[in-house]
């Protein structure tokens, strides 16, 4: 871990394959954006393998304080995530659980060890994309202006912070307008948001705010949680922004 | 207040129809904020001294029992006088001891959280005696007759206007005006003449040296140094960890503190008092009494990772950075310590049953963390606060106290569903053909539907998708 509690991950070479965590919002809500990200790796010549056996990091019921439900997720996850692959995960929230929490959570259990193992090849996409496979992109969409929300898991406990807009810099035909509060929590927080849906709401109607003074058409996200209370509150308020999931819009914007 | 009714999302949902505070505190906090980061603008010199001050603040917590004999003795060998309090009751009646004692019938205050803790104000007032703030936002608030909205800036929560009609409705010979320089004049004129005759001075502590026996005190307005050396008793209160061990222990923590509070490279005042008046002297007071006040903190030292809640500094930078505290402002949480750290801190001392519902004032989105100058793992015991409420244990009081049946087998189900494959792949197949047909008013899904649309279940889960697409599953 480095100096301020993010994860660093050491330098890897490019694997021929790796797998893929779809996570469990991505899975029922944003399943499109899944599949966008495993395209987006084949089409860096990489194998990407989908273990159908997974189901979820265990955050939900570990930020509820229900450490051994999660626990019992977590670890039947190991199983399907055997060798030395890198585990890519679309959401930055969801890789911040594995692998900063899951050492913790796992802590003298008997497979303390092979969870750490697990947690140290996970990798957020963008992270992955930019740091492991160097991607170049080429734009082929037309002319658009939107703007980037910082999930605050891939921010502060994956330690991602240029990467996507690194990425969505390379679309030649992208404007990037960023946030005034780029780095600001939109008011998710799992079971925040029901919990204290008030105050939740005040942090997303903040976030809309500041979406719409970019004047962008589009806000793009790493993470499917803040994706669907922004998206969901842009909804609500009859707001002619959309948002989506960064691995979808490359994909539309790289391959047709 | 009354004791049992704590009740964070009551009160935050008052705070968020008030559009008059929520821009005072979105105003006050972005500035603060971009304040701060001019301070910290050299992410290695950052770096540098948070590393320093974190290791200053572990190492004193380290050795903290030494330390505190330590510290005991040289005050002592200084002529300062030392008393113990386990409970906010016991240090109240320590003061009031005193106060009887040497007869006093009025005292001022410079700053001071532990005495919040302590409700001392109103201890006092119950005994007869005037105890007046002099810090010029505790003593707004005090007119007021509110608590501190925060803990570097307690008046935070009102702005020029409010306060000028405050002062014209509460100060005699007040004349209306919002003149930011005419308002702290007239408070200083009401200020002086009570520093000449007040018969005690109270404070609080920012940093005692154990190798020396010296109190530091940090201050801006002046008002520090003369309820410590004006009236001829001192008594000065702190939290039993706010030791250091040595004098070159402080500088760091005080540019880490000043820094991070008000943004000030350096601050105005830094009293280092070591002594009451010796002969010959010209001022200070006859009699210095320190206090050091556990209220549960032993308890917290106890526990190896609780114990980094001890690690604070007060400087406040965590509410300035929160987005909820940004939101709903100090007084939502009822509890001297609001924010970040008050979130933590408050469960600990008073307890799961009163205060369970502070570690979930929270979206766990790390600004507080990333911001904290001695790296307080604020989340983290968060995260743990959360568990120990509905998990019967002893480490913090009150854990289990918020253990529900219903929410325990809702979670068991989840677990059981989500560790199995089967069940999992059955129960998602499901909700994505049926789950769009759930309506609106739906617990849950009302609340998050008041502002948001419904969340979308898709057609098909990635999971049938991969499959259709014939990605490799091994
Ligand atoms: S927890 Fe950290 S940021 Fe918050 S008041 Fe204490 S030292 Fe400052």
């Amino acid at each position: 871990m480095s100096h301020d509690g993010t994860i660093s991950r050491p330098a890897i070479e490019r694997p021929e394959s790796v797998y893929f965590f779809g996570t469990c919002l991505v899975d029922l809500f944003y399943p499109e954006a899944g599949m966008a990200g495993m395209e987006l790796l084949k089409a860096q010549g990489v194998r990407v393998v989908f273990p159908q056996g997974q189901s979820c990091c265990g955050q939900p019921a570990y930020n509820s304080g229900y450490r051994e439900e999660a626990l019992k997720v977590a670890r039947a996850q190991l199983d399907y995530f055997p060798g030395d692959w890198p585990i890519v995960v679309p959401s930055g929230s969801c890789a911040g659980m594995m692998s900063k929490h899951w050492p913790d959570l796992f802590k003298g259990e008997p497979d303390e060890a092979r969870a750490r193992q697990v947690a140290s090849r996970v990798w957020e996409l963008t992270q992955f994309l930019v740091q492991v496979l160097k991607v170049k992109f080429e734009d082929q969409g037309p002319p658009v202006k939107i703007t980037w929300h910082a999930s605050c898991h891939a921010q502060r406990e994956m330690g991602v912070t240029d990467e996507p807009k690194t990425l969505l810099r390379q679309l030649a035909n992208v404007e990037l307008v960023e946030l005034q509060r780029e780095k600001e929590c939109c008011g998710f927080g799992g079971t925040f948001a029901v919990r204290h849906p008030e105050i939740s709401a005040a942090m997303v109607g903040d976030k809309v705010a500041d979406i719409e003074n970019t004047g962008a058409k589009a806000v793009v996200s790493g993470d499917c949680g803040c994706l669907m209370n922004i998206s969901g509150a842009l909804e609500g308020g009859k707001k002619p922004v959309r948002g989506v999931h960064i691995a979808q819009f490359l994909k539309e914007r790289t391959h047709g | 207040m009354g004791e049992t009714s704590i009740n964070f999302a009551k009160a935050s949902s008052a705070a968020l129809q008030d559009q008059q505070l929520r821009g005072n505190f979105r105003r006050a906090m972005d500035g603060l904020m971009s304040k701060r980061a001019v301070q910290f603008a050299d992410t290695a010199e950052w770096n540098g001294v948070r590393t320093l001050g974190a290791s200053v603040r572990l190492r004193a917590l380290s050795k903290l029992p030494e330390l505190l004999e330590k510290l005991e003795a040289n005050c002592t060998r200084n002529g300062i006088q030392v008393h113990w309090a386990s409970t906010t009751d016991e240090a109240n009646a320590i003061v009031l001891s005193i106060m009887q004692r040497v007869n006093a019938k009025l005292v001022v205050k410079g700053k001071s959280m532990v005495s919040e803790e302590m409700h001392l104000n109103a201890f006092l007032e119950k005994h007869g005696i005037e105890s007046l703030e002099s810090d010029l936002g505790e003593y707004i608030v005090q007119l007021d007759e509110a608590m501190p909205s925060h803990i570097i800036m307690p008046a935070i929560h009102m702005n020029t206007k409010q306060i000028a009609h405050l002062f014209k409705q509460k100060i005699k010979e007040a004349e209306y005006t919002e003149d930011v320089a005419q308002l702290t004049d007239l408070a200083r004129r009401v200020l002086r003449k009570k520093f000449a005759t007040a018969d005690v001075g109270i404070s609080g502590v920012n940093m005692a040296v154990a190798e020396t026996g010296t109190l530091c005190l940090v201050e801006n307005e002046g008002n520090g140094r003369m309820s410590t050396t004006v009236p001829p008793v001192h008594i000065a209160v702190m939290g039993l960890e706010k030791v250091v061990e040595k004098l070159e222990d402080v500088p760091p923590v005080i540019s880490l503190l000043t820094r991070s509070a008000t943004a000030q490279p350096i601050t105005t005042y830094v009293n280092m008092i070591s002594s009451p008046r010796k002969e010959g002297e010209k001022d200070g007071p006859n009699e210095i009494h320190l206090v050091i006040l556990d209220n549960g903190r032993s308890g917290i030292y106890a526990d190896e990772e609780l114990r980094n809640t001890l690690r604070c500094i007060r400087c406040g930078a965590c509410m300035n950075h929160c987005p909820v505290y940004t939101k709903v402002g100090g007084h939502a949480y009822q509890a001297p310590y609001p924010g970040p750290i008050g979130s933590i801190l408050m469960p600990q001392v008073e307890g799961l049953e009163k205060r369970g519902e502070l570690p979930h004032a929270c979206t766990m989105c790390n600004a507080c963390v990333e911001i904290c100058p001695v790296k307080i793992p604020i989340v983290e015991i968060m995260g743990r606060l959360r568990s120990e409420a509905v998990h019967p244990g002893d480490a913090v009081k009150g854990a289990g106290s918020h253990a529900s049946k219903a929410e325990a087998m809702v979670w068991k189900g989840w677990s059981m569903t989500y560790a199995s494959p089967l069940a999992y792949q059955f129960a998602t197949a499901l909700l994505a053909k049926l789950g769009n047909a759930a309506p609106a008013s739906l617990p849950l899904l009302k609340e998050w539907t008041n502002v948001r649309s419904k969340p979308r279940f898709a057609n098909r889960t990635l999971h049938a998708l991969a499959r259709e697409k014939g990605i490799p599953d091994v």
